[in-house]
Order: structure tokens, then sequence, then C-alpha cells
């Protein structure tokens, strides 16, 4: 007798370690398996339907290291009823997770190349993972670049960390504010002001970038000025993800599914789509 | 002064110009330097001067009673400071504030725009690279309009 296929539908209980408030809108979640004492398993770029029990299931992007298996880890922004309820969740509470879902960052493919990592806002979250990954074997690649922007100082996401990034001799990490007052002593513009400047090699280049549509746009056309071609941008796609495997049909774009052939695509795979205003 | 000319041939901003309108350009050139927090220039000042950046950043600011200073911009390593001195009443609209101990080429304007008075050729060479930097400065202020980073309808 074979074992049963799991059913991709049903949540697995996970037990919240903490919410760390992150900014004064988003927030992080930690969450260890209550029953089974295997580690969780994804790759930089996938997601996890979270279901917060009568309340409602969202998709949130995982945003931990991927070689860390005993805490799963997501950062959100607090947006919805399902998230807001999320962020008042307590030390012990037990959550659904299904999951992981989606295509993944192309860290394998970037071996060789400069990397330069496009965030804005809370699309840092999703590429974190893919960070760990590409500092985990720092070798493999040539300059690792960081590009960063966000509303204000205020809305820094994982500050902490950045900051360490920052002090790394083998790590650019530039981050850009739209406003602030007159103590803050970084940059203020908008991220794709960055892309000009950053120091990577266009012709040997493979660049992530994940932030709102509108954000990946502008810095997609800054990305290609600089001379990277399309197939070397990838971005990340959000649309109302709800099964997770690409058969409610409620994230299909044009002849995509986020949830199954994305979030994670090749901007060549899928420029036609990127232009249409319908879908 | 052929050092100032060297530096400037090499800067993206006057890229391909003439040399003899380098050598004009050169003679209205000096180098200057800010200690952090020192202001290049003040709103409503006369503006008779730009700065290419070779080192540091400056704030670009705009001050009110109730906010305070409040950063608009900075301008960094490699970019251009400053196109009031080329537009009547040449006064400057913001307050400019090297954030970090800032180096930069200072151009005189009043030189300047005699010198592009005289010849319009050189005029018009100036004015086509601070419409690139303009047009690219306005395109950024029209992206940020648009908050890019939230996901409101």
């Amino acid at each position: 007798m074979t074992n049963p296929v799991p059913n991709p539908m049903l949540p697995a209980p996970y037990v919240v370690q903490r919410v760390l408030r992150e900014t004064h809108d988003t927030f992080t979640l930690e969450l260890s398996p209550k029953t089974t004492m295997n580690g969780f398993r994804f790759s930089p770029g996938q997601f996890n339907m979270l279901y917060v029990f009568g309340v409602g299931e969202v998709p949130i992007s995982i945003s931990g290291d991927p070689s860390k298996t005993k805490t799963l880890i997501h950062t959100t922004r607090t947006v919805g009823t399902v998230t807001k309820a999320m962020y008042k969740l307590k030390r012990g509470y037990v959550l659904g997770v299904r999951g992981p879902y989606g295509t993944q960052w192309p860290i394998g493919e970037a071996v060789g190349n400069d990397v330069v990592v496009v965030a804005g806002g809370i699309g840092l979250a999703p590429l974190r993972p893919a960070v760990y990954q590409l500092l985990a074997q720092r070798e493999k690649f040539g300059k690792i670049v960081i590009l960063y922007g966000t509303r204000t100082p205020a809305d820094i996401l994982f500050r902490k960390e950045l900051e360490r990034w920052r002090s790394r001799f083998d790590l650019d990490v530039h981050i850009t504010v739209d406003r602030a007052m007159s103590g803050w002593k970084g940059s203020v513009g908008v991220v794709t002001t960055l892309v000009p400047k950053a120091p990577f090699d266009p012709l040997n280049t493979t660049a992530l970038v994940c932030g709102p549509e509108l954000m990946m746009r502008y810095t997609v056309t800054e990305l290609q000025k600089r001379g990277l071609q399309a197939s070397d941008i990838y971005i990340s796609m959000e649309r109302n993800m709800k099964c997770g495997i690409g058969l409610c049909g409620h994230c299909q774009w044009g002849t995509e599914f986020i949830c199954k052939d994305g979030p994670v695509f090749p901007f060549s795979e899928i420029k036609s789509l990127f232009a249409k205003r319908e879908l | 002064m052929e050092n100032l000319e060297h530096i400037l041939s090499e800067h993206p901003f006057l890229q391909g110009l003439h040399e003899d309108y380098l050598r004009l350009v050169t003679g209205c050139a000096s180098n200057v330097r800010f200690e952090p927090g020192q202001y290049l220039f003040r709103e409503d000042e006369e503006a008779n001067w730009f700065y290419i950046i070779r080192q540091g950043k400056v704030a670009v600011e705009a001050y009110g009673a109730e906010r305070g200073s409040v950063i608009i911009d900075t301008v960094e390593q490699g970019e251009v400071l400053g196109w009031s001195w080329l537009i009547p009443p040449y006064n400057w609209h913001f307050d400019a504030r090297a954030i970090e101990l800032t180096r930069a080429i200072a151009l005189d304007g009043k030189c300047l725009r005699k010198k592009c008075e005289d010849d319009h050729h050189l005029g018009y060479e100036l004015l086509k690279r601070f419409a690139h930097i303009m047009e690219q400065r306005l395109e950024a202020t029209r992206i940020r309009l648009l908050d890019i980073y939230g996901n409101e309808k």
C-alpha cells in the first residue's frame, strides 16, 4: 500500500513563536510546526498560504533564511482583515500553513554573474531569502548590489540587517527614501535613480526585482537602459492568490497562473502581459 | 587650471564638448570644499553658481516653520547641482546643505552667462546638457508623486 498523497488544500498547524513589529504597518511572524519535527524547506521567492482560523487565508511571502528549516518566517503589511488579525496573534496561537508554492529566484542561474537586488517597500521581504542564499555562497557570484527604496526612514524594513549587510566589504547596499527630515544622512530620491549609479556589469548581471508593479515597471526600464536583457531581469508578481496550485483561477494573468507559474518570472516571459492594461 | 580642464573633460556632463568651449567653461571653474552641515546656498539668495559634485553628498531642502527642514532630494558624487543660475531672476529656490564632506567644482554662473551670451553655440551646448538633467529630475519627481512603494488603489 502506498502512502496517500498529501492534500495540498489541507493546512498544517503551526504555532506562533513571535510577532515582531518591523515598521508602523509591517510585521514579521515566526512560526514553528505543531505536529511534525521535520523542518520546513522552501526556495527563495516562494510563498505560503497562511490561515487565521475563523478569519481567512492569505498568501504571504516567506522572508526567512532557507537554510534554517526549524522556524518559518513571514513578513507582511497589515492591509486587510486577515493580516490585521494576524498581527494581533500572541505566542502559542495556532494557525494553518499550506505551501510552499510558486517559483523561485534564479540563484543557481546567476552563478558567475553580478547580482543586483532591487526592492521597493515591503518587496524586500520576498527578496531577503535570496540575499541569505547569495551570501551563503558569496564566492560563487561577482558583485552583489542591493538597492532599496521606501517612503521614509521610518518605513525601512529589516533596518538592522540592512545595516549589517552594508558594513560588509563584499556587498554594496544603497538605500533611498522619498522624503526625510534634516537629520537623515542617506539618499533621498526614488529607487530607480540608484540604478544608473550602481556598480555592476550590465553585460554580466542578473537582476532580482520586487515591489509594487509601478516600482517594478520603472525599475525594469532603468535596468534595460543600463543594458540588461529582459531575460536577465526577474520580477515577482502579485495577484489574488487563493488555491496556490493553479486550479481556482483567481490569480490568472493572461496565460499564466501567478501562484503556480510565478510569482517569480523572467521579465522576457511576461513583458507582453506586463504592458497590458486589461489584465 | 589644466588639471581642472582635464577633470571637467572627463565628467559625463561635459563629455563631447569642443575643447575650445571646454577651455571657456574651465575659465569659470574653481575647486571648492564643504564641511558636513555647511550650506552651499540658501533659498532666495542670488544664484550665481552651479556645482559638479566630485565627492560627498548634498541635501536639497525646503524649510517650513511647522516641519523644519525637509530633504526633497540628494545630489551625490558625479551629479550636477543647481540650475537657477540659468533662469532669471537667478535666485535659489531651495537650500543646499552638505551632508558629508563634499568636494566639488564650482562653476561661476555670471561668468558663464556672459560667455553664453557672447557665443550662443556654447549657450546651446550647455542648455542641452541642463535640459537633460532637468528631464531626469522631472521624471524622478513624477515617479515619486506616484508613491510607488504603496499598493493603494
